[in-house]
């Protein structure tokens, strides 16, 4: 029975993950750091999955595939704005800036 | 109900459609005189002649009780309902004859005086207008329509004061005698509603009705009642202290001024408590109020008439004055006296004014013939025009005698009657003992003064001016004839109601029994011996001839000198001239402070600084300031909104995550 | 035995999450993420989750993290610059925040825990001890998922692939210089 030894261990990585989000200008880092939050909350899911069936895996291969439709699409925008501003800087991105 | 009666609408409708055909033809046509002239008079006289059916109708149903004929419900709001109704009784009758009768010769007489005006349509349909309120406000059944005519009647008093509006302060004096009627009418209105609180309606009939049981004799409901009736009565009938517009009104045609400021309008004020008479009666307090005022107003305004050299302001004083003695005579319940005093004043203060017009209308029209500009309204440019004015003279000279109370003519009647019920009352209260010795001294100032201006008018050299003199003419027939009409009234109209000692006696009084008559209960009783009313007729008369005597052993016409070269007036002369200073006064006490208020705390405080500053930028600032904070939330950093998203979501679960 | 080996992989996880946060150079992160992925599946497999680690290994340490690394050597962001870290304020701020997660976290699963925790709320389907590992015997890895993912997640999973679908779409919108 790994269920709280596991949660802890998710808990911790995402809470890591939010750190780095948190700690870092490179957007590239911060969009690592969010498929480490991703990652944090699959063990989560394959944790419950080992007591109560095997549905939670089920979601873990969702969230793989939005993970890699979301890593594509986030990193052709960083490419994008890259050819704009010769950055990935998150303080010199200020589009929402009004 | 006679069946004329029922036909009352169209006396006061003709006029009202004279309004909409000359208002039309000001627009359309201001050329078409004669249109002008016929749709002008006819309407009136058409009106005349019907409203002395009506009168003939209502002499043989004498029998007491008012004909109200309702047209349709005006304000159904609840409790409060008022309709468009019409009362005719006594009062109304007479009122209607007087309005009609006296506006029909003043209508034509204007068609001889605004002839060369380039307004002429647009005055008639003025004037019409003005009838029509008039007519409305004579005839109203119930409060709300009296007050309809009292508000309509000042709106074309306003509109006719200030009819040659080019000149600032023709439109200046306009403007002051509307504000000071709104001080009035502000008296007035609450009335209403207290009225209309204690009693539930509006209806005179009702009202009246109910008034010996609602309120409580001499109480303090009726009494506040009746002094805001009166404060109303004040301003629209020019008594102190709401008199000093009337003398400014002056400014406006010479005609409007006999029809409006003399012989209609400004007697409103006499009607309206007439009218009320019972509420009055009850209110003994209020009642002496009334008749203190009107005896001070009489002193106050003829002594002012002493000094004045504008032919045009001492008829407006002596008018102000007359209007005292009505008050007078109502005040001390003798509704009567005061109502024929209104009557024969109408004829006799109406035909002065048109005289006058007659005056000014030549002495305009010698000054314009040779481009002179003098004041074609000072007595010290007149002197001696009865040579080239005869009849003019004449006619006005009988009007003097009537308004100095010379015996036969109809003012002695009708001034002498409240003075004699005035001394009457004196029996029981020691009060109407000074206000008939007001009364007196002040009727002996209107002998002096009238005279004055008819032989510094009429007599002594003339000082017009060596070619003037030459274009100096009567006027015409269309001028004159108005004046012969309202001579013959002057002189006749006191066989109205003749003192008790004399045979037929009383008839108006008798006339007026089922409108006084409620009141009557509640007033004192008012007898006169014979051979007291005899002495009283004889010193009346001793007075006049005495005012007019010392008039003219004393002044001397030919020492006057045109109004360019006079002299300054002296002394206490000087005071009378100046009105006493009371509208330096008015100026400096309500004028400037309000004016004060009005600029530095309502307009740069309140509205610019309050409602401008705090309201309208004060929210935009605001909106502004709370927009400045956004934005500097609104980094457009990134990672600014991840910290403070993250912060947000520790604190939720935290709140999530309990203790 | 097993319980050793789930830690040293948690402890290996960790320790490269928090030097994948921590490493200036954008490539040294990727590679101590792409093994805290490694970790993770083999934490996934010890949790009788075999397809799913085998998942991890090929789609996120495979495909994702090479296609994190084809950006960063293509904007060439590999040497080591300028660092990216925040001042000390940010990173004392990024730290409070992250311990308070945790902490909070801790607090969440201790009011679990006084509630009865978490196996007496979840009792009405709990699946007894070892049955996963049972079913992945009789139905094979793949079997356990498949099963439910296209019977009963069979939209959602279609839903998933018109995502893919427009993700391919998008990026290429994006990245492409002129269309």
């Amino acid at each position: 029975m790994l269920l709280g030894p596991a949660l802890g261990v998710s808990a911790i990585l995402f809470s890591l993950g939010v750190a780095g989000v948190l700690l870092r200008r490179n957007v590239i880092i911060i969009f690592m750091c969010i498929e480490l939050m991703l990652n944090a909350a699959n063990l989560a899911f394959v944790a419950f999955a080992q007591q109560l069936g095997p549905e939670g895996q089920v979601i873990v291969f969702f969230v793989m595939a939005v993970a890699a439709a979301e890593a594509a699409v986030g990193l052709a925008i960083i490419l994008a704005i890259f050819r704009h501003r010769q950055t990935v800087d998150l303080g010199d991105i200020n589009l929402l800036r009004g | 109900m006679p069946e004329i009666v029922g036909w009352v609408w169209l006396v006061v409708l003709l006029p009202f459609f004279g309004f909409l055909a000359n208002g039309l033809l000001s627009f359309v046509a201001p050329r078409a005189k004669t249109a002008v002239s016929v749709v002008g008079v006819g309407v009136l006289v058409a009106s005349f002649g019907l409203a002395a059916g009506i009168f003939g109708g209502l002499l043989g149903h004498s029998d007491g009780a008012p004909f109200i004929l309702t047209f349709w419900h005006w304000i159904p709001v609840g409790d409060l309902q008022v309709d468009v109704a019409f009362q005719v009784d006594q009062l109304s009758a007479v009122m209607l004859l007087v309005v009609t009768g006296v506006g029909m010769l003043i209508h034509i007489f204007s068609v001889g005086y605004m002839r060369e005006d380039d307004g002429y349509a647009r005055y008639f349909a003025y004037l019409n207008l003005f009838v029509f309120f008039m007519l409305v406000l004579v005839l109203g059944a119930n409060f709300p329509i009296l007050f309809v005519g009292w508000e309509g009647v000042g709106l074309c008093s306003y509109l006719l004061i200030g009819f040659w509006y080019t000149e600032k302060v023709n439109a200046d004096a306009g403007k002051k005698a509307f504000i000071m009627n709104r001080i009035g009418d502000f008296g007035f209105l609450i009335a209403m509603f207290l009225i209309f609180k204690t009693t539930g309606t509006l209806v005179f009939t009702e009202v009246f009705g109910l008034a010996p049981e609602t309120f409580a004799v001499d109480g303090p409901t009726i009494t506040a009642i009746t002094l805001f009736l009166f404060l109303g009565c004040t301003g629209k009938s020019a008594q102190i202290p709401l008199y000093t517009w009337l003398p400014d009104a002056m400014a406006g045609p010479t005609p409007v001024s006999a029809l409006i400021h003399a012989a209609t309008m400004v007697t409103a004020g006499v009607y309206l408590i007439a009218r009320t008479n019972v509420l009055f009666a009850m209110a003994p307090l209020s009642s002496a109020v009334v008749a203190i005022v009107g005896a001070v107003t009489a002193l106050w305004a003829a002594s002012i008439a002493l000094k004045q050299w504008d032919i045009k302001k001492v008829l407006a004083y002596s008018t102000i004055s007359q209007l005292g003695y009505m008050f007078l005579g109502v005040g001390v319940g003798a509704v009567a006296s005061g109502i024929f005093h209104l009557v024969t004043h109408a004829f006799f203060k109406a035909l002065l004014f048109l005289g006058s017009g007659s005056v000014i209308h030549a002495m305009h029209r010698a000054y314009s013939a040779t481009d002179r500009h003098e004041d074609a309204q000072d007595m010290r440019n007149m002197g001696g025009l009865r040579r080239w004015m005869p009849w003019t003279a004449g006619v006005m000279w009988i009007a003097t005698l009537a308004i100095a109370g010379i015996p036969g003519f109809s003012g002695f009647f009708s001034k002498d009657e409240i003075l004699a019920m005035t001394f009457a009352r004196g029996h029981d209260e020691v009060l109407y003992y000074v206000l008939w010795g007001v009364g007196t001294l002040a009727s002996l100032m209107t002998a002096f003064y009238m005279t004055r201006m008819m032989l510094y008018t009429f007599h002594g050299p003339n000082r017009t001016g060596e070619r003037e003199r030459d274009h100096l003419h009567e006027a015409p027939w269309v001028m004159t004839a108005p004046l012969l009409v309202l001579a013959a009234g002057s002189v006749l109209g006191g066989l109205l109601n003749l003192p008790h000692v004399l045979p037929f006696h009383g008839w108006l009084t008798e006339w007026f029994a089922p409108v006084t008559g409620l009141g009557e209960f509640y007033r004192a009783e008012m007898h006169l011996e014979a051979g007291t009313e005899w002495s009283l007729l004889g010193l009346a008369t001793l007075i006049a001839a005495v005012g007019i005597f010392v008039a003219v052993r004393f002044l001397r016409p030919a020492k006057l000198q045109p109004a360019a070269e006079a002299p300054e007036e002296t002394g206490f002369g000087k005071v009378l001239f100046r009105k006493y200073y009371i509208d330096e006064l008015y100026d400096l006490v309500i004028v400037r402070p309000l004016v004060w208020l009005s600029d530095r705390v309502l307009w740069r405080g309140v509205d610019v600084g309050a409602i401008d500053g705090a309201g309208v930028d004060g929210s935009a600032r605001l909106a502004r300031g709370i927009g400045a904070i956004g934005s500097w939330l609104q980094t457009g950093q990134v990672g600014t909104y991840i910290f403070i998203f993250v912060i947000g979501v520790v604190v939720l679960l935290r709140a999530v995550s309990g203790p | 035995m097993l319980e050793l080996v789930f830690w040293f992989f948690s402890a290996a996880a960790i320790v490269s999450a928090f030097l994948c946060i921590t490493r200036r150079s954008a490539v040294a992160s990727a590679l101590w993420l792409v093994s805290t992925l490694f970790d993770l599946a083999a934490i996934f497999v010890l949790l009788d989750a075999q397809f799913i680690g085998v998942l991890q290994v090929l789609v996120y340490a495979g495909a994702i993290m090479v296609l994190f690394l084809f950006v960063i050597m293509l904007l060439d962001l590999g040497r080591e610059g300028r660092t990216d870290m925040k001042g000390s304020v940010g990173q004392f701020v990024a730290l409070a925040l992250g311990v308070g997660l945790v902490v909070e976290l801790w607090v969440l699963k201790r009011v679990m825990d006084a509630e009865g925790g978490f196996a007496a709320q979840t009792a009405a389907f709990q699946l007894p001890e070892g049955e996963l590992a049972r079913m992945t015997e009789a139905q094979g890895a793949i079997g356990i998922i498949a099963a439910p993912l296209f019977r009963q997640y069979l939209v959602p999973f279609e839903v998933t692939s018109v995502l893919l679908l427009v993700a391919v779409v998008g990026a290429v919108v994006l990245a492409k210089r002129r269309l």
